[in-house]
C-alpha cells in the first residue's frame, strides 16, 4: 500500500496545481488572466502555486510586454508533462486497488 | 471526505479543466433546430419561386429545370431576376440562422460560465471559418460562372468540412453532423439538379435533428 501512495507526486497535493497543470496540459500557451479567470483564484494564490511548479522544472514561465502591458504566459515542460502523467497513474491505481 | 472520494473528486476536476480550457463547449442545440426550421422555409420559397419561373417560361416542364442546370444558359425572360431573388432568399436564411445561433450561444455560455470570447471560442471559430470561406467564395464563383448545379454540393461539402475542423474545438458531436452533410454533398454531386432537395435535407432536416440531440443532451436537464 505504502509503494502506491509513494507515487503520488507531493507537488500536485493541491487542488489549485492540479487545475494549473490540467489546463497547461492541453493548451500550448496559456496566459495569466486566462488561467485566473479559468481557475477562478486571486492573482497571488496562482502566482504563488505557478512559481512552486517553476521550482520543480515543471512549468516555463514567459514573460514580455505586449505594448506597454506586461504579459505573462505559461507552458508545461517535458519533465512537467510526465510527472503529471505519472501522477494521474498513481491516483488511478489508488482507486482500483480499494 | 475519504481519501478516496478526494481522489476522485480531483479526477473529475482534472477532466473537466482540460475539457473547458480547450473546447468552447456552449453552443446551443436550440438555435439547430430554429435553423434547421428557417432552412426548410427558405427552401420551401426558393422552390415557389423556380416553380412560378417555370410557369412563366412557358414550357412549366420540370425536366427543363435539369436542362439548364449544367452548363451556362442563355438569358431568358426573368431569368437573372429568379438568381437574384434566390440568392436574395439565402442570404435571408444564412442572416436569421447567424443572428439566432450568435444569441442563444450567448445566453448558453453566460449560463455555463463560460466566456464567450476567449481562446476556445477563438480557435472553434478560426478553424470554422477556413473551409466555410473558401466554400463560399467557391460557390460565388460557381454562380458567377452559371454552373448552378454545383453549388448546393459544394456548400454542403465544405459546410461538412468546415464542421469536421470544428470539432476539435467544441462538443465532438458536430464532427458526425460534419460528416453527414459531406456525404449528403458527395450524393448530390452524383445527382445535380437536385440541389434545393439536398440542400433541405442537409440545413434543414440535419439541423432539426442535430439540434434535438443535443438540446435533450446538454441543456434539457441543466
Amino acid at each position: 500500500m505504502k509503494g502506491i501512495i509513494a507515487h503520488l507526486n507531493k507537488a500536485f497535493e493541491n487542488r489549485i496545481r492540479l487545475g494549473i497543470m490540467s489546463v497547461l496540459l492541453v493548451n500550448d500557451e496559456v496566459e495569466f488572466n486566462r488561467m485566473k479567470e479559468l481557475l477562478d483564484v486571486s492573482d497571488g494564490n496562482l502566482a504563488s502555486h505557478i512559481s512552486a511548479l517553476e521550482k520543480e522544472e515543471y512549468v516555463l514561465v514567459k514573460k514580455q510586454f505586449v505594448g506597454k502591458k506586461p504579459n505573462t504566459t505559461y507552458k508545461v515542460t517535458k519533465l512537467g508533462k510526465k510527472a503529471f502523467a505519472d501522477h494521474l497513474t498513481a491516483l488511478e491505481n489508488l482507486l482500483k486497488k480499494k | 471526505m475519504t481519501e478516496q472520494e478526494k481522489h476522485l473528486q480531483d479526477l473529475k476536476e482534472i477532466r473537466s479543466l482540460m475539457e473547458k480550457s480547450s473546447k468552447f463547449i456552449s453552443l446551443s442545440g436550440l438555435s439547430g433546430i430554429i435553423t434547421g426550421v428557417v432552412a426548410l422555409a427558405g427552401a420551401v420559397l426558393a422552390y415557389s419561386r423556380l416553380q412560378a419561373y417555370w410557369m412563366r417560361s412557358d414550357s412549366g416542364r420540370f425536366n427543363e429545370y435539369s436542362s439548364f442546370i449544367h452548363t451556362a444558359i442563355p438569358e431568358r425572360m426573368g431569368w437573372s431576376n429568379l438568381v437574384f431573388e434566390l440568392v436574395l432568399i439565402a442570404c435571408g436564411v444564412l442572416a436569421i440562422s447567424v443572428g439566432v445561433s450568435v444569441y442563444l450561444t450567448v445566453k448558453q455560455a453566460k449560463k455555463n460560465g463560460q466566456s464567450i470570447w476567449d481562446k476556445s471560442s477563438q480557435m472553434l471559430l478560426i478553424n470554422m471559418m477556413i473551409p466555410l470561406v473558401s466554400g463560399g467564395v467557391f460557390a460565388l464563383i460557381l454562380i458567377k460562372q452559371d454552373l448552378f448545379g454545383l453549388v448546393a454540393p459544394v456548400t454542403l461539402i465544405f459546410y461538412g468540412l468546415a464542421l469536421i475542423n470544428a470539432s476539435k474545438y467544441t462538443l465532438h458531436d458536430i464532427r458526425y453532423l460534419g460528416i453527414a452533410q459531406l456525404v449528403l454533398g458527395l450524393m448530390n454531386a452524383a445527382s445535380i439538379g437536385y440541389g434545393l432537395f439536398y440542400w433541405g435535407i442537409g440545413f434543414g432536416v440535419f439541423h432539426i435533428i442535430y439540434g434535438t440531440v443535443m438540446y435533450l443532451k446538454y441543456e434539457r436537464k441543466s
